[in-house]
């Protein structure tokens, strides 16, 4: 069951990130990618960590995208975007795109120590993690809560329109 | 006297160091007050330890105080460390008592001098250089003094820097005295190759022993002597004596009469093993002295300003320095040293006293009749010039004679002979310049006259000090006609002397007297033919200039030496230096630091070709950079 | 139990993807979504090792990586914005003002 559902969800996962490159419409890309996301949410819930799937779909789904979509609204593209003056980046990087998969699965092929034998159930569980999260991880989280207000204020700063004198 | 004879030298540079910080903004009386009593203190513990020196017994000379080890490299060793024996003990009282006179005269002819405390500053470095120079126990620590006064030398030579003359004649001096250094410090490098130390007790056993073959002692010897006619001015390598004259004459006292000149003369002394053991070296030191004194003699007899004279009569006597040391009578040559710093810092000083009575008038064609004009001057220049002419019972006698008698005993009778030659011109200039100066008609600028006095105490006592013991120095080594053993000099220096395989000469009473004769004749001779020339018959001199013309120009011009080296060595160095910076310095060392910067910008021209601009292409890098990594891990 | 390798080497495909998509394309934006895809293999990459060693390391870390990605996408799509206005243009290869 569980085999199922990792197949299905990666392979889910894998087209609409191809999807995602491969369209021309920036919308649909965005709606790829959201697509991308819920599929990275359940993987995450396969992987004993429900909570936090579920704030990946609240957040990465639901605020990022959404931000996303807002952007691709206001930058108004009617017809396509003009071909670039250089092509020939295609090929380097699919190059680089092999070699890259291959390291990386060599590397992570041994990265993995003795593998335990079973992940206690309730690992993932909000009680546990918010156990954790406010004892020993304080500080990070309070600074965390800094630094997205900074990101707010930062980012209404930058796109304010100069007042007309 | 062991505890605190390391002192001498100490006191000095105490003085030195908080006159060259401080100096500018002490007040004049307190800069004369310390710089002399630094070395009338630095006097004190001289004689302090020189009656310390004479309780104990010869076997425990030199008495060695080590300070610190100063350089440890390998096997080989050089300590801060000073050492005491009669040697050292006359030049430190002669260094001492000599420097706190000129000291003390100074305050009066630097008076007016708008960079008073710089003067004493280096003449206090200076007495520390000297005295460090006398009492090291080693010869690197000795060099160390001998650059010391070489560079106070320069200093002081172009104390008034703004004159072109002053400040070329203190390079000059440099220069020189660099040139006879190469030998010193190449001499003192074959020792520290054969000997392995440079201490003299060492160097002494290793020749006594016979560890050094003959050749390498006579190259040693020569080297270490090539360094003394540098500083000693002897040929070839005497011409910065007379230029040093443009130097304040306190400065030519001290340093160009009695005590930096006769640096080499104490050198020769100290390594006086060497010069018997090789008699080859020992003879070419008595030629050398013998030569020198004849020629400098006759260039002294046609310069008009009073200084030269005096310069070349230094360099002159030295050169009776070196024959004493050259024949093995070492303590004679020492002797000679003792009597001669009285009596031609006396010469400077007086002469520097006339100067002053004429507001720095010296060209002796303006003197004249000064006789009456200067009632303390007068008697102790005429002292002085007794004393060098070696007329009897005055100290220039006694030493001379025992330099003399020494040359004829060894049987080197050229030397012998070149000597009283040097002695009839000796007297003759001498008393020349006492007659062109202080007799006959009165030949003074008017507006030089108007304002003639006579110097004022602080100058004459020390001229009437440095006059008494001109005349009474000689006692202490009465010649052996008038009985043995007494001439206590001779024995008080004699266990620091190291018996060659030569032979101990011994003269018969008979010939000792004719030669104590013959000398005095030799000096009468030579003031008698001065006083005929320049009092009976003024007229002589210029009839025989005119008979001798090319004679006299010869004289004049010092025989055109300066004009030679310039042409042989000056000139080809500066062309050389200029070619050598035209090819070699403009092009390659400067394009070497313009290629470098030159070519940083080219390269990076080329890797300005990397940033795009784009962020795809950053990317790429990056990315390609980060596989490159990853494959190093992997691999 | 699935092995945990698998979650590895998918995590390793979607960041090469995302890292290729990333060269290719053209424009601002989706170059920036790539990015996001790029974080999410990290994400998926944390979680499977925080299974394996049975800790909470690996979660708390995804956890603040979202945060922060949001805060990066925030002021990144800001920016993106302002580019267009200066522009008028989200063409990557119109900004190339630091060339040279």
């Amino acid at each position: 069951m569980a085999v199922f559902l990792f197949v299905l969800l990666s392979l889910t996962c894998i087209g609409s990130i191809l999807g995602m490159i491969l369209s021309k419409n920036q919308a649909h890309s965005a709606l790829y990618l959201i697509l991308a996301f819920v599929c990275t949410g359940g993987l995450f819930g396969l992987m004993n960590a429900p909570f936090i799937a579920v704030v990946q779909i609240i957040i990465y789904a639901g605020a990022i995208m959404v931000l996303f979509i807002f952007v691709i609204m206001m930058i108004d593209i009617r017809k396509g975007l003009s071909p670039e003056r250089k092509k020939w980046i295609l090929y380097p990087s699919l190059g680089i795109g092999l070699i890259l998969i291959i390291e990386l699965i060599v590397i992570l092929n041994n990265a993995l120590g003795p593998s335990k034998a079973r992940a206690v159930e309730s690992i993932g569980s909000p009680k546990t993690l918010g156990k954790i999260l406010f004892t020993k991880y304080l500080y990070p989280f309070e600074i965390t809560s800094i630094l997205i207000i900074a990101a707010l204020v930062g980012a209404l700063v930058l796109v304010k329109k100069k007042e007309e004198k | 006297m062991r505890d605190i004879f390391w002192l001498i030298p100490l006191v000095p540079a105490l003085s030195t160091l908080i006159l060259a910080v401080f100096g500018e903004k002490l007040p004049k009386k307190y800069i004369s007050f310390q710089a002399c009593g630094a070395v009338f203190i630095s006097f004190l513990i001289s004689l302090y330890s020189f009656l310390g020196l004479l309780k104990i017994s010869p076997t425990e000379y030199p008495v060695v105080k080590n300070l610190f080890t100063w350089i440890h490299a390998g096997n080989f060793q050089a300590n801060l460390s000073f050492q005491f024996d009669p040697l050292t003990a006359v030049m430190t009282l002669v260094v001492t008592a000599v420097g706190f006179l000129i000291h003390v005269y100074s305050i009066g002819y630097m008076a007016e001098d708008r960079s008073y405390s710089r003067f004493f500053t280096l003449m206090n470095l200076f007495t520390f250089s000297m005295l460090v120079l006398v009492m090291a126990s080693n010869l690197v620590l000795m060099f160390v003094g001998w650059e010391g006064v070489g560079f106070c030398s320069y200093m002081l030579i172009g104390f008034w820097f703004e004159k072109h003359s002053a400040a070329n004649a203190g390079k000059k001096a440099f220069i020189v005295n660099r040139i006879g250094d190469a030998g010193f410090l190449i001499g003192m490098l074959f020792i520290l190759v054969s000997v392995g130390s440079t201490e003299f007790a060492s160097i002494n056993n290793a020749i006594a022993g016979g560890s050094l073959s003959h050749g390498l002692v006579t190259l040693i010897a020569i080297l270490l002597f090539v360094g003394a006619t540098g500083k000693s001015a002897q040929i070839p390598l005497y011409v910065w004596l007379p230029d040093a004259m443009e130097g304040p004459t306190p400065v030519s006292a001290l340093i160009h009469a009695a005590t930096m000149v006769t640096a080499g003369v104490y050198m020769v002394a100290r390594m006086n093993i060497f010069y018997t053991t090789s008699e080859a070296a020992g003879s070419i030191v008595a030629i050398i002295g013998a030569v020198t004194a004849v020629y400098a003699g006759t260039m002294a007899l046609t310069q008009n300003d009073i200084k030269r004279v005096l310069a070349y009569s230094t360099i002159s006597q030295i050169g009776y320095m070196f024959i004493g040391c050259g024949v093995g009578a070492y303590a004679a040559g020492i002797f000679h040293l003792y009597t001669h710093a009285f009596f031609k810092s006396l010469l400077f000083l007086a002469a520097g006293s006339v100067m002053h009575a004429l507001s720095g008038e010296l060209d002796m064609r303006k003197m004249g009749g000064l006789k009456k004009y200067l009632p303390y001057t007068y008697p102790t220049f005429l002292i002085g010039a007794i004393a060098i002419a070696g007329v009897p019972f005055l100290s220039g006698f006694f030493s001379k004679d025992a330099i003399l008698t020494s040359a004829f005993a060894q049987g080197q009778y050229l030397v012998w002979a070149l000597g009283l030659l040097g002695a009839v011109l000796t007297a003759f200039y001498m008393f020349r310049l006492i007659f062109l100066t202080f007799h006959g008609k009165e030949r003074i600028e008017p507006e030089v006259k108007k304002h003639i006095h006579e110097s004022p105490p602080v100058m004459t006592t020390p001229l009437a000090i440095l006059a008494f013991f001109s005349v009474i120095a000689g006692y202490i080594g009465l010649p052996v006609v008038l009985g043995k053993n007494i001439n206590w000099f001779d024995r008080f220096l004699a266990p620091i002397m190291h018996k060659g395989h030569g032979h101990e000469a011994h003269l018969g009473m008979g010939t000792e007297w004719l030669l104590i004769v013959i000398s005095v004749i030799v000096a009468l001779t030579g003031i008698f033919i001065a006083y005929v020339f320049y009092l009976k018959k003024p007229s002589v001199p210029h009839a025989l200039v005119k008979r001798f013309p090319f004679l006299y120009k010869l004289l004049y011009n010092k025989y055109y030496v300066d004009e030679a080296y310039d042409y042989v060595f000056v000139r080809p160095t500066l062309k050389g230096s200029e070619f050598v910076y035209d090819k070699f310095d403009l092009n390659i060392i400067d394009g070497a630091v313009n290629g470098a910067a030159s070519g940083t910008g080219f390269f990076g021209k080329i890797l300005s070709f990397f940033q795009t601009g784009f962020i795809k292409d950053y990317a790429l890098v990056f990315l390609l950079g980060a596989i490159i990594l990853l494959g190093l891990l992997i691999f | 139990m699935i092995p945990t390798v698998y979650f590895l080497i998918l995590s390793a495909v979607l960041f090469v993807i995302g890292t290729v998509g990333f060269l290719i394309k053209k424009d601002l934006i989706t170059q920036f979504m790539c990015v996001e895809v790029m974080l999410n293999a990290a994400n998926l990459a944390f979680i499977a090792f925080a299974r394996s060693t049975s800790s909470l390391t690996g979660q708390i870390i995804v956890f603040f990586i979202i945060t922060v990605a949001a805060a990066e996408a925030a002021v990144g799509l800001a920016i993106i914005l302002l580019v267009y206005r200066q522009k008028k243009s989200i063409k990557t290869e119109d900004s190339s003002l630091m060339k040279g």
